[in-house]
């Protein structure tokens, strides 16, 4: 029982070719990554725009921005 | 792999390309040094976080299809011919992944230098995102950005190389096309897509006075950028050594000759290389320090500038004249640089369409001239390298496959509310929740720390 194609090194090298596990299963892993690329897509767009809402709501009114801006110079970064 | 001389060829080329990776992650690092540093202190940890990320987002998207587009591309398709098929280079392929190489001629050629190959060429590909992603900072959103680098890091810069940086590439075909070190197949295109980018992107709050006069939004950390620029520069070393093939039989007809080539498989010497590499290295700095007089980002940015000017014909350059090029390339990008921001108020954040862009240019057409009538190829067939075709491939490279797609896709972005941050975010910085939490989460310790100390008074 082995779940790679071959269960020792004996015989020609060449003739086990692959020699991950789960020979066959390609094709179903390329979709599951494509999945997981697009998922992770939409979930990082809706997540950094609901940061920017609390971060406007929080700090973007003119009297937090007047703190905020300048407060940063060359000599006190 | 049944005889020590055949097995000692095929490991070596795997250890060559695999070093070549390794030496080209400094890259890497030396762009996230470079952003950050040229950051100002309320964006640093978003710019960082930009950077990175797309890493590992061009990397999966590279190995679901941009492989493949390298190898199916080169006729355009629809140019000179339809779709190449590609076993090897499709994700669900056996041979793209642990491979002890088969039966049959795929799996023998490839099983052994498929993944350090592709890697190479990815490594590019996060190079050619890189680029971009300085030019963009403090204002694009991430989810933005990441979508644009996965646009020219799996797809646009990789079907550049099917046309113009493959053996049988259309353009080496018809244009007798000649970019040995990728003056426009990674340079040029990445900054042709920043530019593209930029004009729907909109300036940094701040950058133009409303009269249209541009303010220096200085780097933030000197320190950080020009540390990370040295960073480039290692990493270049190993980009360079990467784009050629290291062991090939170029002996036309009888008899054997064995050399390193360039991707065209046309000869070249790792000295020869490393020779150019260094004089237009050296040729960037000296006119970039005149030039700026004596402006250190300036200077470090016109060495990697010099490099790149000279790329395109690096492979076959004599060492004075690829630092000739090096110093006219610079000259061209800093006048082109200031031009474009005074004339259109495109606030390039980093000066990378000008020293990956407009360098890029200048390095594909200058070659057309200095190698005019050089074969392109070994293949007789193909047309020569010369002026005229090396221009249309420049076009091609910075507009057609750069700025075109990068301006399109941003702005459907930009259409759609998902390219520019919001602009209290923006003057607020956009680590302004991060500081706070992070003064919060100091203030709870020292809170703590108070109370240990009364508890010890007691």
């Amino acid at each position: 029982m082995s779940t790679g194609s071959f269960e020792n090194w004996a015989g020609t090298i060449t003739d086990i070719g692959p020699i991950y596990p789960f020979v066959g299963s390609e094709f179903l892993l390329f979709i599951i990554g494509v999945v997981f690329w697009i998922v992770w897509h939409i979930w990082q767009t809706k997540h950094e725009n609901r940061i920017y809402e609390e971060e406007k709501s929080k700090y973007g009114g003119v009297e937090s921005l007047k703190k905020i801006v300048g407060a940063e110079t060359p000599e006190n970064p | 792999m049944d005889n020590e001389l055949t097995a000692l060829g095929v490991i070596f080329t795997e250890f060559y390309y695999w070093l070549t990776v390794v030496i080209m992650f400094l890259i890497h690092v030396g762009f996230c040094m470079y952003e950050v540093g040229a950051s100002r202190h309320k964006n640093h940890m978003h710019t960082l976080m930009k950077n990175t990320m797309l890493i590992p987002l061009v990397t999966i998207t590279f190995f679901f299809f941009g492989w493949w587009i390298y190898f199916a591309f080169p006729n355009g398709p629809g140019i000179i011919g339809g779709l190449v098929e590609a076993p090897h280079a499709v994700a669900w392929s056996p041979v793209m992944g642990a491979h002890m190489g088969g039966a049959d001629d795929l799996e023998n050629g490839w099983a052994r230098i498929n993944g350090v190959f592709w890697a190479a060429f990815l490594l590019f590909s996060w190079t050619a995102a890189s680029i971009v992603s300085g030019s963009v900072i403090e204002r694009i959103k991430s989810s933005a950005f990441w979508i644009l680098a996965v646009a020219i890091g799996s797809v646009f810069w990789i079907i550049d190389a099917a046309w113009g940086w493959h053996a049988d590439g259309w353009m080496v075909q018809l244009l007798g096309y000649h970019d040995a070190y990728a003056s426009g197949v990674i340079h040029a295109i990445a900054g042709g897509f920043a530019l593209g980018i930029l004009v729907n992107l909109g300036p940094r709050i701040g950058k133009f006075a409303p009269d249209g006069k541009p303010h220096n939004l200085n780097p933030r950390n000197p320190w950080l950028v020009t540390i990370g620029l040295f960073m480039i520069y290692t990493g270049f070393w190993g980009f360079y050594v990467a784009c050629n093939i290291p062991m090939w039989d170029i002996q036309e007809g009888d008899g054997v000759f064995f050399s390193a080539t360039n991707i065209y498989l046309g000869p070249t010497t790792l000295s020869a290389i490393t020779f150019n590499f260094l004089m237009s290295l050296a040729g960037g700095l000296l006119m970039g320090y005149m030039i700026s007089k004596g402006d250190a980002f300036w200077t470090y940015s016109s060495g990697l500038a010099g490099i790149i000017a000279a790329s395109a014909g690096n492979d076959l350059y004599h060492p004075i004249q690829a630092m000739i090029i090096a110093g006219l390339g610079v000259i061209f990008m800093y006048k082109m640089h200031y031009w474009v921001e005074r004339t259109f108020k495109v606030d390039d954040a980093v000066g990378a369409v000008a020293v990956h862009g407009y360098a890029g240019v200048f390095g594909v057409v200058i070659a057309g001239f200095m190698l005019w009538g050089y074969p392109s190829s070994p293949n007789t067939e193909y047309a020569a390298i010369n002026p005229l075709g090396q221009i249309i491939g420049a076009i091609i490279m910075f507009g057609v496959l750069g700025f075109l797609p990068g301006w399109i896709i941003s702005k459907i972005l930009k259409s759609a509310g998902a390219l520019r941050i919001p602009r209290e975010v923006e003057l607020a910085g956009l680590d302004v929740g991060a500081i706070h939490r992070y003064i919060a989460d100091e203030q709870d310790v020292i809170n703590a720390e108070r109370q240990e100390v009364g508890k010890l008074g007691r």
